[in-house]
């Protein structure tokens, strides 16, 4: 099993009288793209400063690719805070150029990993473009290479589509994917659920400071399935063949049921077809992510 | 280290080459020059007027000689008073002046007459009140036949000439106090203006670092005490660079406008020297030369290397407060606003008692505030120039160096937690639970 590319071990954080993590554990797989998901509020932010060192935890810590926590560590560290701006004044080149060296970039490899993201994106016009003169999709752009341009191992990127267009979006989104299989391991937080289910693979959510549920996407989902399949067909269905199962939703040519054990489904299967019904898709119903949220904070 | 001078750099970059920066440093120096030019030429414009006065000598006082001025022209009339009246449209003069007979030479008081047709300006009344009182003066010896010479000698010129009473105590002269004043009222000046203008510049740009979020993007990259400090450290550049130029652009453009317009100096001498006890060309001579060197014989060079000394320990102890303050306040400028003032109070303060301290350099208000590091850098200073004692010199050094180092320090604490709070009542109480907050 490799290292993980990090290791969080009982985080505690107060300010003042309350507690915004407590007690966290969790570990990040090197190479994947991982959830750090829970409403606002949470401690994500929090835990998000802790590890990019911004600020100290008051207990446990933090093994950035199993080594402790230090200061050399935020240059191997990329991070797109979700407030996020830039010296309005400034020309877009100089900008990056300047927050790529305080990464630890020579002024040469800035300039030419710059170059170099800019060509990508088609960018190269907006060097000597001041920051205002762009419009905020095309900021977001920028902030984006800004959080990458250093080659960092780790990269934690907090609601990193929050007001980007669709095209753009999907930018970032094949970014995120083509860094993954460059082997940089992608710490995704955010509260939107849906873009969870299409990006991340493992998750861990965060409620009131605490560590409520944490695992492989697809092994979550098991987790919290309810048994549900949707069965798409023509025609009628024959009311004898329901009664083992709960009907939860019918509808025409469509019905939800559940079942009590996950291989029931098979034998209702078997079933519709010796008698001959034309079925025309048959689904398990996995809970979304959403829905775990919900039920999870909720509680 | 070199992050830290990657932040001076551009902190100090972006400023210096600002548009407003170069505008604002090129034209101060410049409208100096305006000013010196305009009022030269107000002056020369005055002079300009030429005028003829008549004058109806009842008494004889003048004997019919009377000097005439550069534009101002006498003539004396024998026609009558009432004549020069209903004439008065064709003929040429600006106004007749009557003086009566003396009835008693030993009155001390006389009213002479001047009939125009607009009030005499202010220049030709002292000039010609002066001199008819000379003339009569001259006149009223000789009528009462005193002698010139033992007149003279009534009047003696009393000079006062400091001598140390030992070895040790200082050679001054009479002029001392005034160049002292000179100097320290300059430094005081710089200071406030220094603290104010760049203090604030360095407040608005971390507020600035706040409400557009920049600042959670740098503190990624480097710790806030090193943002700070080098924001800090990179305006104060900026303000230093801006007070070089101005200490050489300033005297050089006024040089240089005094002689392109040679004239005006020379006609606000003569003006100056018109005016009721005003000093004739010799002694002013002197006292510019007098002046000139006792100039020189101030200790430069110990006054130089304290004068940046106070400038830099008095920026970084006030820029560091109000960096601090900067970072508290949200974007709600309003409720921060009251925290600036409990840092422009003492540099008023100061400012105040410096004025008091060039009186009286000695006092036990100059001595202690020269010594409070709040006050030293503006007070301290002006006491320059009249050589405290070392001790008490030593003394206000060692406390300003310490002072700033522990301000800056401190802001640094209450910065690094003010950058990353939102939202929150910002009170002083606030300020100060922070500085103890963990790491």
């Amino acid at each position: 099993m490799a290292t993980p590319i990090l290791d969080l071990r009982n985080i505690v954080k107060a300010y003042e009288k309350q507690i915004a993590v407590n007690r966290v554990s969790f570990e990040v797989p090197r190479g994947s793209i991982f959830g750090l998901l829970g409403p606002n509020g949470a401690g994500k932010t929090s835990l998000i400063r802790i590890i990019t060192t911004i600020t100290r935890a008051d207990e446990g810590e933090v093994f950035l690719d199993g080594e402790k926590l230090n200061s050399r560590h935020p240059e191997q560290i990329g991070y797109m805070p979700e407030e996020r701006g830039l010296y309005r004044k400034m020309k877009v080149g100089a900008h990056l150029t300047y927050l790529a060296r305080l990464k630890g970039l020579s002024a040469r490899d800035a300039k030419d990993k710059i170059g170099a993201w800019f060509e990508k994106f088609g960018i190269q016009d907006w060097w000597d473009k001041k920051v205002e003169e762009l419009s905020k999709g095309m900021q977001q752009k920028i902030q984006f290479i800004t959080t990458v341009v250093h080659e960092p191992k780790l990269l934690i990127l907090d609601e990193p589509f929050s007001g980007l267009d669709p095209v753009n979006t999907n930018l970032i989104k094949s970014e995120i994917h083509e860094l993954r299989d460059k082997g940089v391991s992608i710490i995704f937080s955010t509260h939107r659920m849906e873009q969870v289910e299409e990006i991340c693979e493992h998750i861990v959510l965060i409620n009131r400071g605490e560590n409520v549920l944490e695992g492989r996407v697809a092994d979550v989902k098991d987790k919290f399935k309810e048994n549900l399949f949707q069965v798409d067909y023509r025609g009628e269905l024959p009311a004898d063949l329901l009664s083992p199962v709960s009907v939860i939703e019918q509808q025409p040519e469509r019905i939800v049921i559940q079942v009590q054990d996950e291989r029931d489904s098979n034998a209702f299967l078997q079933q519709l077809l010796n008698r001959g019904v034309q079925v025309t898709a048959f689904n398990e119903i996995l809970p979304t992510l959403n829905d775990i949220f919900i039920r999870q904070v909720s509680n | 280290m070199d992050k830290l001078w990657l932040i001076i750099k551009r902190e100090y970059l972006t400023r210096v080459t600002r548009r407003s920066f170069i505008l604002a440093t090129l034209l101060t120096p410049l409208g100096f020059a305006v000013f010196f030019v305009v009022v030269g030429l107000i002056f020369q414009y005055e002079s300009d007027e030429a005028r003829k006065i008549a004058i109806i000598d009842e008494g004889g006082i003048f004997g019919n000689t009377i000097k005439d001025e550069e534009n101002l022209y006498f003539k004396f009339e024998s026609r009558s008073l009432e004549t020069l009246r209903q004439q008065f449209d064709e003929l040429e003069y600006d106004g007749v002046l009557v003086i009566p007979e003396i009835k008693d030479l030993l009155s001390q008081e006389l009213t002479i007459y001047y009939y125009a047709k607009k009030q005499p300006t202010l220049d030709i009344e002292s000039l010609i009140r002066s001199r008819v009182s000379n003339q009569l003066r001259d006149y009223k010896i000789e009528a009462l036949q005193l002698d010139p010479q033992q007149l003279q000698a009534l009047d003696t010129d009393i000079e006062l000439e400091p001598e140390p009473i030992d070895d040790e105590s200082e050679d001054a002269t009479k002029l001392t106090g005034a160049i002292a004043a000179g100097i320290g009222g300059v430094m005081g000046v710089v200071m406030y203006i220094v603290v104010f203008i760049y203090g604030m510049m360095v407040m608005r740009s971390v507020m600035e670092e706040k409400t557009n979020r920049i600042v959670e993007v740098m503190i990624s990259s480097v710790r806030p005490f090193q943002l700070m400090l080098g924001k800090i450290v990179g305006v104060g550049a900026v303000g230093l660079t801006q007070v070089a130029i101005w200490a050489i652009l300033i005297p050089l453009v006024v040089f240089i406008s005094t002689l392109v317009f040679g004239i005006d100096s020379d006609a606000q001498m003569e003006m100056a020297q018109q005016q009721p006890g005003g000093m004739n060309p010799e002694d002013t001579q002197a006292m510019v030369a007098m002046a000139l060197e006792e100039f020189k014989n101030q200790n430069w060079w110990l006054i130089v290397p304290l004068f940046i000394f106070y400038f830099l320990g008095g920026y970084f102890l006030y820029a560091s407060l109000f960096a601090a303050v900067g970072s508290a306040m949200g974007d709600d400028l309003g409720e921060g606003q009251s925290l600036t003032i409990p840092i422009t109070i003492p540099v008023i303060i100061a400012f105040y008692i410096m004025i008091v301290a060039i009186e009286a350099p000695n006092s036990s208000l100059a001595v202690w505030s020269s010594i409070f590091p709040l006050f030293a850098p503006i007070v301290m200073p002006a006491r320059l120039a009249f050589s405290p004692p070392v001790w008490e010199v030593v003394l206000s050094v060692v406390l300003v160096a310490a002072t700033s180092v522990f301000f800056v320090w401190l802001s640094g604490r209450i910065y690094r937690v003010g950058i990353l709070l939102y939202g929150k009542k910002i009170t002083l109480k606030e300020l100060g639970k922070w500085m103890f907050y963990s790491d």
